[in-house]
C-alpha cells in the first residue's frame, strides 16, 4: 500500500462524507470540517489517553494470541495424529461468536484488562491457528524429503522448515484479524471501564449526545487499525524478504 | 572353510545390497516382490523405466526414507533404518528453501549437522566438515547469485544450488531423481557433465532416476531397465568424450526404446 494512495482514499471518503452529511442534515451525521476541529480539541482533552489504552489492549491481545496459537497451528499442520485429534475441536469451537462470552470471561477474569484482552486472545487464537496449520501442512514433501535426507530429524525439520515458512502466515492472520480484533476491542470496552476508544466513542455517542466527539472517537479507531496494518506490513518486509524481491 | 570365505568377500565388496525387498503403497498392488540389487562403491547407475514402474520408489528406498515390508537394504553393511547421513539426494524440483537465499541453501546440511552435533545418528560420527560452502558455489558458478533468493534465479541455477547443498556434506553416494527434466536442453546437458566430472572427482557412487533414455545412456555405466523383468545393460563407456556422438551411444537407445516400447505394447 502506498502512502499516496491512502491519502486519496481518505480524501475521497472525506467527500462522501460530506455530501451524505449534506444530504441528511441532522446532527447524527456532521460534517467533516466539524469533525476534525473537535478531533484536534479531543485530543488535548484525553482522546490520546482513551487511544492508548486501546492500543494497549488489542496489542497484547494480538500478541498473546500470536504467541500461543502459532506454536499450536506448527504442531498441528506438522503431525497427522495431532491434527486428527484437535482440528474436529477447532472446527467446533471456531463457529462460536466468542462475543457470547462476555459474561462469562468478566464473572471469571474481573472487570480489568485482563478480561478484554482474554476476548481478543480468544476470537484471534482460531484465526491464527486454522492459517498456520494450513500453511505447515501445505508445505511441498519434496522440501520435507530433502531436509529428511540432509540428516534432519523432527527438530530440525520444525526449526528450518516450519518455523520460518509459518512466519509468512502469520503475518497473514494477523493482518486478517486487526479489522476483527479493533471490533471486538470496541465491544469488550463497553463493559466495565473509563478508558478506552469503544467506552469514549459510546458514551459519547449515547450517553453525552455529543455527536461530533463520537466520530473523533471513530476517526481515532479508524487510525490505530491502520497503524496497525502498517506495522504488519512493515514487519512482513523485515521478516520475509524473500517475498518482496522481483 | 573355502565357502565361507567367499561368502565374506561378496559381502564386503557390495557398497549397496538389496536383499528380496517386496514393498507396494497401501490399496495398490505391489511394486516389488522378491526384488534384489547389488551397487559396488564407485559405480554409476541409471534407473530407467515408464512411469509408474517403481524407479522413484527404488530411490527413496535407497535414500531411507522408505522401507520395505519384507527383505532389507543395506549399505555399507549396515541395515537402512533411517536417511543415511553420507548419502546425498538431489529431487526434480530442487527442495531449496524459498526464504533462504542460495548461499545459505546450500549452506544448510552443514547447519543441520550443526543442529545435531556429531550424534552418530543424524550426523556421521568424527565428521568434521569443513565449511567449504563458498568453495562450492564457486565450483558450480553461483558466485554471483549466492545472495538471490531460489525464486529470482534459473532452473538450471537452483538446481546446481542443490547439487552444491549436497557436496558440501561430502557424500559417497549421490541418489538423484529426474534432477534434470525440467531443464531446457542446453542446460540439462551442461549439469550432465557437471554431473559425470563431479562424481569422477569426488569418487562418489551415483544412482540416476530418469524417464529420458539419452540421459540414462548419457550418465549410467549400468542400466538397469525396471519393468515385469527387470534387467541389467552395461554401458561402460558412459562419460567419455564424445561418447554421445558415437556408433554405441545410438544403438543402446535404440535397445532400450525397443525394450520399452515392447513392455508398453
Amino acid at each position: 500500500m502506498k502512502r499516496r494512495n491512502i491519502l486519496f482514499s481518505a480524501l475521497g471518503l472525506v467527500v462522501l462524507w460530506q455530501i451524505f452529511a449534506m444530504l441528511v442534515n441532522r446532527p447524527i451525521l456532521p460534517a467533516p470540517s466539524i469533525v476534525f476541529i473537535v478531533f484536534i480539541e479531543e485530543l488535548k482533552n484525553g482522546l490520546v489517553i482513551h487511544f492508548f489504552f486501546s492500543f494497549w489492549r488489542v496489542t497484547a491481545g494480538m500478541l498473546l494470541s500470536v504467541l500461543v496459537a502459532a506454536p499450536v497451528g506448527l504442531a498441528i499442520g506438522g503431525s497427522k495424529q495431532l491434527d486428527r485429534i484437535f482440528s474436529p475441536i477447532i472446527y467446533l469451537l471456531y463457529p462460536i461468536p466468542k462475543v457470547v462470552f462476555v459474561p462469562v470471561v468478566l464473572l471469571f477474569l474481573g472487570i480489568g484488562d485482563i478480561a478484554k484482552i482474554t476476548l481478543i486472545f480468544l476470537i484471534l487464537f482460531f484465526q491464527i491457528v486454522v492459517l498456520v496449520r494450513d500453511q505447515a501442512a501445505g508445505l511441498p514433501p519434496q522440501l520435507i524429503q530433502s531436509l529428511h535426507s540432509l540428516g534432519a530429524g523432527r527438530r530440525a525439520l520444525f526449526r528450518f522448515i516450519y518455523l520460518p515458512a509459518s512466519l509468512p502466515a502469520i503475518l497473514t492472520a494477523l493482518r486478517q484479524s486487526i479489522g476483527t480484533a479493533v471490533a471486538v476491542l470496541y465491544i469488550t470496552e463497553l463493559f466495565a471501564t473509563k478508558f478506552g476508544l469503544g467506552y469514549y466513542i459510546y458514551y459519547n455517542g449515547s450517553t453525552l449526545f455529543n455527536y461530533p466527539a463520537m466520530y473523533a472517537g471513530v476517526i481515532a479507531m479508524s487510525l490505530l487499525g491502520l497503524g496497525m496494518y502498517y506495522a504488519v506490513d512493515w514487519l512482513e518486509r523485515k521478516l520475509c524478504k524473500w517475498k518482496f524481491v522481483s | 572353510m573355502q565357502v565361507t570365505a567367499t561368502l565374506k568377500v561378496t559381502v564386503t565388496f557390495n557398497m549397496i545390497n538389496v536383499n528380496s525387498i517386496s514393498f507396494g503403497y497401501p490399496h495398490s498392488a505391489p511394486i516389488f516382490q522378491n526384488f534384489n540389487w547389488q551397487i559396488q562403491r564407485g559405480e554409476m547407475w541409471a534407473i530407467i523405466g515408464s512411469s509408474g514402474c517403481g524407479k522413484t520408489t527404488l530411490l527413496y528406498l535407497l535414500a531411507g526414507l522408505c522401507f520395505p515390508t519384507q527383505g532389507s537394504i543395506e549399505i555399507d553393511g549396515e541395515r537402512l533404518t533411517r536417511p543415511r547421513p553420507r548419502s546425498g539426494l538431489i529431487l526434480q524440483d530442487y527442495g531449496l528453501l524459498p526464504w533462504a537465499t542460495v548461499r545459505e541453501n546450500a549452506g544448510l546440511g552443514l547447519r543441520v549437522h550443526d543442529f545435531y552435533g556429531e550424534d552418530g545418528k543424524h550426523t556421521p560420527k568424527n565428521f568434521q566438515p569443513e565449511n567449504n560452502v563458498g568453495q562450492w558455489l564457486d565450483r558450480l558458478g553461483l558466485n554471483e547469485v549466492a545472495d538471490k533468493y531460489p525464486a529470482q534465479i534459473s532452473g538450471g541455477q537452483r538446481q546446481r544450488t542443490a547439487i552444491a547443498r549436497t557436496l558440501a556434506l561430502s557424500p559417497d553416494l549421490l541418489l538423484m531423481d529426474e534432477p534434470f527434466s525440467s531443464l531446457d536442453a542446453i542446460t540439462r546437458q551442461d549439469l550432465q557433465n557437471l554431473t559425470l566430472s563431479l562424481c569422477e572427482e569426488q569418487n562418489l557412487t551415483f544412482v540416476i532416476v530418469t524417464h529420458a533414455i539419452e540421459e540414462a545412456v548419457s550418465l549410467g555405466r549400468r542400466i538397469l531397465l525396471l519393468d515385469s523383468s527387470p534387467r541389467v545393460f552395461e554401458n561402460p563407456q558412459a562419460g567419455q568424450a564424445n561418447y554421445r556422438n558415437s556408433k554405441k551411444y545410438n544403438e543402446l537407445c535404440n535397445l532400450l526404446w525397443k525394450e520399452m516400447r515392447h513392455e508398453t505394447a
